[in-house]
């Protein structure tokens, strides 16, 4: 008999990011100051009981906005899990059930996209489309289609050939009803994996455009933007560099884990 | 009178086999290669062969989860294989399958109640009150308690597994039933229990079986008909005892003598299989059998022989019978 170990990864990752859930939550009643309200005497002010991160060059509280950039980060990453997990498996799933050329030409396709470096991509479809927080989920969301079509077509193939799918054909069940009903409930895990995996990097592709200027444009407060903002004070006021840098390196950790803890937890059970 | 159930003419499924970058055709695995068969009302059809001989495709073939390639299928005066898809799906109602693979046949997602009352739903067969009582009679009827409905498939044994798979395949009460090695996969002292209950059930329901194994043991004991299967092809079609007793063809002889038999008499004239299957994407020329064969001569390596019906039913494809 082995001792059951604790899945250390799903605890600290839960653990992270429900504090941050929270936050965003509460942001969205209360922030310790007005998340615009800008008040220049005060500029730069260094950590103290009255603004538990300081202050920045407009003398804007960085708690507040640190606060409502998790909204930002969190509806980003929502919108581009969703767009994801819903195309990436409807389109992986096809491919994989139905096989043969159709299977074929899906993943030449696939296979082009995710050879291109997903940020200029990203750049070049916020270009067309224009910039702002929506744009640059859906933008996002077009990037992390393609992985998660690869995990739902190996999914896919894998189960179409077991005998419960046959078995399900043997009674009459319609084929969607197989790709939803019969197959599909057989690959959430490595499904739920990989939303997680997408949501972290969802996270720090915002930021890194938003760093660009390209994402999330004032007044939504963004970690990303405000991480560029700080570059110039880096030497003189680290705080500001440090408080997104900060949360962003943990929510993404956080993101991380939870998907690691997630494939120890499936993968104990499939034993 | 018993009235014929099932009729298959001369059914072939050619696999193709793709290379290539560009996943062209560069040949093709003669799976099953003209099968026929009549099968009576209320009668079991034994199909044996080793391994790879097409069994399970021609199995697949008849509820056409495989599409045929060639050949007809005609059931209960219904030509299967004119149906449109949709059709074929409503058809299914009447032909249900048994898989060989107990831990791979049921989604282990979904309950007992859910797995076995799939078929009532999807031919809409009774409320959903109904059908949870029909759930309890089936799972009673394989030998199973009813608490079982409520439980998940990797809860159950192999055995208790396959009953499983059986209350499903019973439960829209088919005609017939494609049983594909239904207990190879189990434990030997398990595997005589799950056969007398699908000879029970035989003869409760008036089912007629299609039964498929590599295990000539196994297949007599169940089977009215028998058909040998070499490479795609039948080579020998005989009614049971006929077969067991007075063998034709010298591969079904070679298959009987592997068997352990009661009579030690029958020792001295042991045919043994040396050698593999051949490889069915290159079936050999002339009779296939000739590379495994002890009695080969030249004409078996040109010329290859017509499986022939004598005045008894019993059928066999080979030069020297
Ligand atoms: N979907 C497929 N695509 C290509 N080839 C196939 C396919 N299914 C079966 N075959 C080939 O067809 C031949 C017959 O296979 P089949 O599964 O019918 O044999 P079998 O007699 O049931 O064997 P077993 O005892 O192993 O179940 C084999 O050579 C197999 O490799
Ligand atoms: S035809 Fe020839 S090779 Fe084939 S089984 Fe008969 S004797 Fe053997
Ligand atoms: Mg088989």
């Amino acid at each position: 008999m082995k001792r059951k170990k604790i899945n250390l990864n799903l605890l600290v990752g839960c653990f992270v990011l429900l504090f941050f859930l929270v936050t965003m939550v509460v942001s969205f009643f209360y922030t310790p100051y007005d998340v615009n309200a800008i008040a220049v005497s005060n500029k730069l002010q260094a950590p103290s009981s009255a603004h538990w991160f300081g202050t920045d060059p407009f003398g804007r509280d960085i708690l507040s906005r640190i606060m409502a950039g998790t909204q930002t980060a969190f509806f980003v990453g929502s919108v581009v899990t969703l767009i994801g997990v819903v195309f990436g498996t409807l389109i992986g799933g096809f491919a994989g059930y139905v096989g043969g050329w159709l299977d074929e030409i899906i993943m030449r396709a696939i296979d082009a996209l995710m050879a291109f470096p997903g940020i200029i991509l990203a750049i070049m479809i916020v270009a067309v489309f224009g910039t702002g927080t929506l744009n640059t989920a859906i933008a996002l969301g077009i990037l992390a289609t393609p992985g998660i079509a690869r995990i739902a077509r190996s999914g896919f193939i894998q189960n179409k050939q077991l005998e419960y799918v046959s078995a399900a054909k043997s009674i009459g069940v319609h084929p969607l009803k197989i790709i939803f009903r019969e197959i599909l409930p057989n690959i959430y895990s490595p499904l739920i994996v990989a939303a997680s995996v997408a949501f972290a990097i969802a996270l720090l592709a915002e930021a890194s455009l938003s760093y660009l200027g390209l994402g999330v444009q004032p007044p939504d407060p963004s970690l990303g933007r405000m991480l560029k903002e700080s570059q110039e004070y880096l030497t003189t006021s680290p705080w500001f560099t440090l408080a997104p840098g900060i949360t962003i390196t943990l929510l993404v950790l956080g993101f991380y884990m939870l998907s690691n803890g997630i494939r120890d937890l499936t993968d104990h059970r499939s034993k | 009178m018993t009235e014929t159930l099932l009729k298959v003419d001369d059914l072939k499924k050619y696999f193709p086999i793709s290379g290539g970058i560009f996943g062209r055709k560069v040949g093709e695995v003669k799976a099953v290669d003209g099968v026929s068969f009549i099968l009576k009302k209320g009668e079991t059809f034994g199909l044996v062969g080793e391994s790879g001989c097409g069994k399970s495709t021609t199995g697949r073939m008849l509820l056409r989860l495989t599409e045929p390639s060639a050949g007809t299928i005609e059931f209960d005066e219904t030509l299967l294989t004119d149906l449109s898809k949709k059709q074929m799906r409503k058809k299914r109602r009447d032909i249900q399958m048994i898989f060989q693979d107990p831990f791979g046949s049921l989604n282990p997602r979904y309950t007992v109640q859910q797995i076995i009352e799939q078929p009532l739903i999807v031919h809409g067969l009774g409320t959903s009150k109904e059908r949870s009582r029909m759930v309890e009679e089936l799972l009673e009827t394989v030998g199973l308690d009813a608490y079982a409905a409520s439980r998940y498939p990797h809860q159950f044994s192999g055995g208790q597994r396959q009953r499983i798979g059986i209350a499903r395949a019973l439960a829209v009460r088919p005609k017939l039933i494609v049983a594909d090695e239904p207990v190879s996969a189990l434990d030997v002292s398990i595997q005589s229990q799950v056969l007398n209950l699908l000879k029970e059930l035989q003869s409760e329901f008036k089912l007629t079986y299609v039964f498929i194994s590599h295990d000539l043991g196994v297949v007599r004991h169940i089977s009215d008909r028998v058909g040998v299967m070499y490479l795609g092809r039948l080579v020998e079609v005989a009614d049971s005892n006929m077969l067991y007793v007075s063998p034709k063809h010298p591969y079904t002889r070679a298959l009987l003598s592997a068997v352990p038999v009661p009579d030690p008499k029958n020792k001295s004239n042991r045919i043994i299989l040396s050698g593999d299957v051949p490889n069915p994407a290159h079936p050999p020329e002339g009779c296939a059998f000739h590379t495994r064969c002890p009695l080969a001569a030249d004409i078996c390596r040109k010329v290859r022989p017509e499986l022939i019906t004598d005045e008894q039913g019993h059928a066999a494809a080979c030069h020297f019978i």
